[in-house]
């Protein structure tokens, strides 16, 4: 056990092996120790951020789907009523239309009745002139008797 | 061993506590400690070096898990007993782990192995285990001891070292009982902490030499004292960290 320059030299291999230990070797792992540790931490976040947002959506997603399914249900019973409506006004245009046509066939059927009431009203007054010109025989003025001929039509 | 010398108990133990010197007086250079602990310390931490700069923040290799698992578990240690700011405490706390443990570790090499191996090479002495020459341990102290001491000075400055000094811890009225008593502690601390180290491998190697003579019995004993011998490499490294860095904490905090 004798001291000697020994301790010198150790001493200075102490102090260049604290040096490249400061210098090389404490800070970057220290800085990549660090970074990973923020790493991590952000992963964890974001993953936590991420299951909100799911949740949020599908949260969102069962109301739209709510949403829909009144929206839906809203047109359908709207198309229902509009369809029974549209039956209904169908069915009144249908029976206007009728109604129209009947009225006019009436006015047709009544039309042709007072023509054909007038066709055999001259007739009867020519058969009747014919009828008179056969019993009497003889010249009747038809000047003469139109007064009275159309006195008859008249009644008739 | 050289040839031809009787071997006799003391001879063969006196032989492996020789260090290979060169030099006269105090400058003789102990070679085999300066080389081993050289060796070690550079492909140590130029190693860790070399990883370290190719550190990712991503998955880490093994290697690296390693390094960091080390490392942080120092870093640990730093945080928890010292408050100051100064960049130099963890970095030489790691320094001191890491060197140590390997330079202890060297104990549980065979005792006759490196020295018959140089010995082949003509070699005559080979201390393989730095750590049991008291030079290397006063090396490391006596540096961590100035550390201490310039840290003191530019944490408190000159006013506030010396006040602490002078008046810690019974007041100003004392004030020469107080540097007596800060003289001894400040002084006891470097010896203390190399000593401890010094006397602790010292010891484990006399035993491994010891246990080396018995012939065949040492076939059932070296074994178990290699096993428990661990843990006391393992001890010496983190007791000799721990209170450096307790030191650099005291050096930094006031306490009076």
């Amino acid at each position: 056990m004798n001291i000697n320059a020994t301790l010198i030299g150790e001493a200075i291999w102490f102090a260049v092996f604290i040096w490249i230990t400061m210098k090389y070797v404490w800070p970057p792992l220290a800085k990549a120790m660090a970074d990973r540790q923020k790493l991590i931490a952000d992963g964890l976040a974001a993953g936590e951020r991420g299951k909100h947002e799911l949740e949020l959506a599908g949260k969102r997603s069962a109301d739209a789907l709510r949403d829909a399914k009144a929206k839906a249900a809203e047109i359908i019973a709207a198309a229902e009523k509009r369809g029974a409506q549209m039956v209904e006004e169908a069915k009144l245009t249908a029976k206007v239309e009728a109604d129209k046509v009947v009225v006019a066939a009436k006015a047709e059927i009544a039309q042709q009745v007072e023509q054909a009431r007038a066709e055999l009203r001259g007739r009867v007054a020519d058969l009747a002139v014919a009828g008179a010109e056969q019993i009497l025989k003889r010249e009747v003025d038809a000047k003469a008797h139109a007064e009275m001929l159309t006195a008859l039509k008249q009644e008739l | 061993m050289a040839s031809g010398e009787p071997l006799t108990s003391s001879a063969y133990i006196v032989h492996h506590l020789t260090n290979l010197t060169v030099g006269q007086g105090f400058w003789t250079l102990h070679l085999d400690s300066l080389i081993v602990s050289g060796l070690l310390g550079l492909v140590a931490f130029l190693g860790m070096a070399k990883l370290a700069s190719r550190a990712t923040p991503g998955v880490p290799g093994k290697m690296q898990a390693f390094v960091e698992m080390l490392v942080s578990f120092i870093d640990q240690q730093v945080k928890d007993t010292y408050h100051g700011k100064s960049p130099l405490v963890t970095p030489m706390a790691i320094t001191i782990f890491v060197w140590v443990l390997l330079m202890n570790a060297m104990d549980l090499i065979p005792v006759d192995f490196v020295p018959m191996l140089l010995g082949v090479a003509g070699v005559p002495y080979f201390k393989v285990v730095p750590t049991t020459d008291p030079n290397l341990t006063f090396g490391m102290s006596l540096s961590v001891f100035v550390v201490m001491i310039v840290m003191g000075f530019k944490v408190k400055g000159f006013g506030g070292f010396m006040h602490e000094v002078f008046t810690v811890p019974f007041g100003a009225k004392l004030a020469p009982v107080n540097l007596l008593f800060r003289l001894i502690e400040d002084i006891a601390k470097p010896i203390s902490l190399s000593l401890r180290l010094f006397g602790n491998m010292y010891a484990g190697e006399m035993v491994f030499i010891l246990i080396a003579l018995l012939g065949l019995w040492q076939l059932p004993l070296a074994l178990p004292w290699a096993l428990f011998h661990i843990l006391i490499i393992t001890l010496q490294a983190f007791v000799f960290m721990m209170l450096t860095i307790v030191y650099m904490s005291m050096a930094s905090e006031s306490h009076g």
